[in-house]
């Protein structure tokens, strides 16, 4: 067999596939993307019919695995963290409604936002729909959680979380694979009322639920994504869930003296953690993300001063963990000098490609606001957020999926007028069409700027759910036909395009302004074939 | 056996290629990999590296403790810089002179060669301009891992076969241009 050496997303997808997986329901997002590319790609999930397309966004995408579990089959929904707050409706009420067909959730977080607007921890997600979480430590941990998972899922009727962080998820190692499993076969809840949340019923269900902590507890005691190691010297012991635990690990090449419990499931497993914490003087908890073990371990306000971690300065509160923090909060850190940056060294943050689209755009739209004053621009999540920053310094706001819209719409209403909305397709398709509908029945001064490159390209070039309907859209939703506009991010089409903007900027009412050319990089793809 | 080494380059570059090759010829060999890339924003232009490491045990970490790297491999002068807190003081810099002008504050070019020229084990190439003179100018990449293949703990008939295995998909045409480029850069430095 060959060598198979996959990144830790694609560790979980072959996991996935190699599980019974039947469908896989996404919207990209890094650290996320591999996952679900991965099964796109994989010649097995085709030869198995595993669904695997892009949805519109994360709550479609969950809702539509929820329905493949309701037919008695395996899914996987696969998002970034902050896609968890879109689906948070689903994903809430699914631990409610419990599952068919093993559901697992995998969710990817992004500490120290390498590609992210924050980096909340899913952890806690996972606590508060009440919902059994797993950690891995590792590439084959990604890929043996998903079997774990689906079974786990199975066994108690409910979704399971898999925790990714952006390190194990960019990070390739050697994995062995197992034999493959079936597919589920179709079949329907034996109760056709289990996903019925009515009060009444929904009372019950969330009883069912809390009765299951117990067991899920207890699940956790016995995993084997939870292991003591016990060790002679407890003046200190470890707690060190998810990848972490490699780092405490690549810090003792011969082995660690002090005891250890790494964590890879969750609820915590009491028992465990109990133990560790009475045998041991100190507790050092190690957690990618934020203090969700260490705050529960601290047991407010009786803190006796025993637990360290991010709370106590241990390690730093925000950000990713590395093999050199953790020396650092273990006092074993390399008292060897070590080289410094020169000053000389000058950042170089990510930039808009050379030809770019956008580009263009923005030039053009600048142009036709200079002779407004500044600070009307509110933007969203993609490439085209990179126009914050100079030489275009266009945009005034990057919040959350379609915040532009409706950012917009609400400084209009305060009198901000004209204001202004720039946002992607495939974004506007995600979540820009339901804040678009609010300012046409508001007949909001607005002028929505839909930057069409025909595909979601930040993550790679995925395609974009309402390429080729954009107009339609807009024009469904209530725009009028004059003010739908089209526009080519051409530098010989600037003159031209400074015109419509500006004579749309004047309409005191919403207009939509698509300004359509194909992204670069995936026009470059195209032609490489 | 343990080898740590920091990839360094700007987003397009083809820091993961590199990575690519000498990760398919370390799996071949029998040892253990662990080679952690950046996907996402950086990508496009930025700063980008990665960390790779090859044992003949298994590896915990995916990410190189600071002052542990053996070598810093760098597809352009000034992002070589700014992963030196990761090399081990007895650690061996391999990378281009030809700098990535896509900043406007791009430092003193000649200030950052001196820079470069402090540490005790460097090597500075020309991989771009060997790359254009060979026809293939994509293929610095390959000049730059020649050079470097020459301190790895790999044969580098292993390297080529992951170089053939990782473009053999393109035809044997693009194979044999990038084995060329790598044979270019094995030729082009003396190790120390």
């Amino acid at each position: 067999m060959t060598a198979f050496v996959p990144l830790g997303n694609e560790a979980l997808a072959q996991g996935a596939l190699d599980a019974g997986l039947s469908g896989v329901y996404a919207y990209p997002g890094t650290p996320s993307t591999e996952i679900t590319e991965y099964i796109q790609r994989s010649p097995e999930a085709q030869a198995r019919g595993v669904t695997s397309a892009w949805a519109a966004n994360e709550k479609t995408a969950m809702e539509a695995a929820l329905g493949m579990s309701y037919a008695g089959k395996r899914a996987m929904v696969c998002m970034k963290h902050v896609g968890l707050n879109v689906a948070a409706d689903p994903f809430m009420n699914s631990a409610f409604t419990g599952v068919h067909g093993g559901l697992v959730y995998a969710i990817a977080d992004d500490p120290s936002m390498h590609s992210s607007q924050n980096e909340q921890d899913s952890r806690f997600f996972a606590k508060f729909a009440l919902i059994p979480a797993i950690e891995p430590s590792n590439q084959q941990e990604a890929y043996d959680a998903a079997f774990y998972a689906f079974a786990l899922s199975e066994q108690h009727e409910i979704p399971v979380m898999v925790r990714m962080t952006t390190r194990l998820s960019h990070s390739r190692a050697d994995v062995r694979r197992r034999e493959p499993l079936a597919q589920n076969v179709l079949s329907l809840p034996r109760n056709l009322l289990q996903f019925v949340l009515l009060p009444a019923i929904a009372r019950r269900k969330y009883a069912d639920l809390l009765a299951k902590q117990d067991e899920f507890v207890a699940d956790s005691e016995a995993s084997p994504f939870n292991r003591y190691e016990d060790r002679p010297d407890t003046s200190l012991g470890i707690l060190a869930c998810g990848i972490s635990y490699n780092y405490l690990m690549e810090n003792f090449p011969e082995g660690c003296p002090h005891p250890v419990l790494k964590i890879g499931q969750y609820p915590l497993p009491r028992t465990l953690v109990a133990r560790l914490v009475e045998v041991c003087d100190q507790v050092l908890v190690l957690e990618e993300g934020m203090p969700l073990v260490e705050e529960m371990l601290r047991g407010y306000p009786f803190d006796g001063g025993k637990v360290h971690g991010r709370l106590d300065g241990y390690l730093p509160r925000a950000g990713e963990l590395n093999p050199t923090l953790v020396a650092r909060a273990l006092g074993r850190e390399d008292s060897r000098p070590r080289f410094e940056v020169p000053s000389i060294v000058a950042e170089r943050p990510p930039q808009l490609c050379q030809g770019c689209p956008h580009a263009d755009t923005y030039r053009a739209l600048n142009e036709a606001l200079e002779s407004y004053s500044k600070g009307r621009v509110f933007s969203d999540i993609g490439c085209y957020t990179l126009g914050a920053l100079p030489p275009f310094n266009a945009i005034n706001s990057c919040v959350d999926m379609g915040a532009s819209v409706t950012m917009a719409k609400g400084a209009a209403d305060a009198g901000l007028v004209p204001a202004v909305a720039v946002i992607g397709d495939s974004t506007f398709s995600h979540s820009g069409i339901t804040g678009l509908l609010d300012a046409v029945n508001a007949r909001s001064p607005l002028t929505v700027i839909i930057m069409d490159n025909l595909t979601t390209a930040m993550t790679g070039g995925q395609e974009s759910a309402g390429q080729g309907h954009l107009e339609a859209i807009a024009l469904g939703l209530g725009v009028e036909e004059e003010h739908v506009r089209v526009i080519t991010p051409l530098p010989r089409q600037h003159q031209a395009n400074v015109r419509v903007i500006s004579e749309e900027l004047a309409y005191e009412g919403v207009s939509v302004i698509v300004a359509r050319r194909e992204c670069i990089e995936t026009a470059k793809r195209k032609r490489k074939g | 056996m343990k080898y740590d080494m920091i990839l360094a380059g700007v987003g397009g570059q083809g820091v993961l290629s590199i990575a690519a090759a000498i990760g398919l010829a370390a799996v071949g060999e029998g040892l253990h990999l662990k080679q952690a890339e950046v996907h996402g924003m950086s990508q496009r232009g930025g700063a980008v590296q990665s960390h790779l490491r090859i044992a003949d045990r298994p590896i915990h970490s995916d990410l190189i403790s600071e002052g542990q790297a053996d070598m810093l491999l760098s597809l352009e002068p000034m992002e070589t810089l700014r992963y030196v807190p990761f090399l081990a003081p007895d650690g061996v810099i391999v990378a281009d002179r030809a700098p990535v002008l896509n900043i406007p504050n791009y430092p003193d070019l000649d200030a950052v060669l001196a820079a470069l020229r402090q540490f005790p084990r460097v090597h500075l190439l020309d991989a771009t301009a060997m790359a254009q003179e060979l026809r293939n100018a994509r293929a610095s990449n390959m000049v730059l891992l020649g050079a470097a293949s020459l301190f790895l703990p790999l044969e580098a008939s292993a390297l080529e076969a992951a170089i053939a295995q990782l473009f053999g998909r393109k035809g044997e045409a693009v194979v044999s241009k990038n084995v060329e480029a790598f044979r270019a850069g094995r030729s082009v430095i003396q190790p120390a």
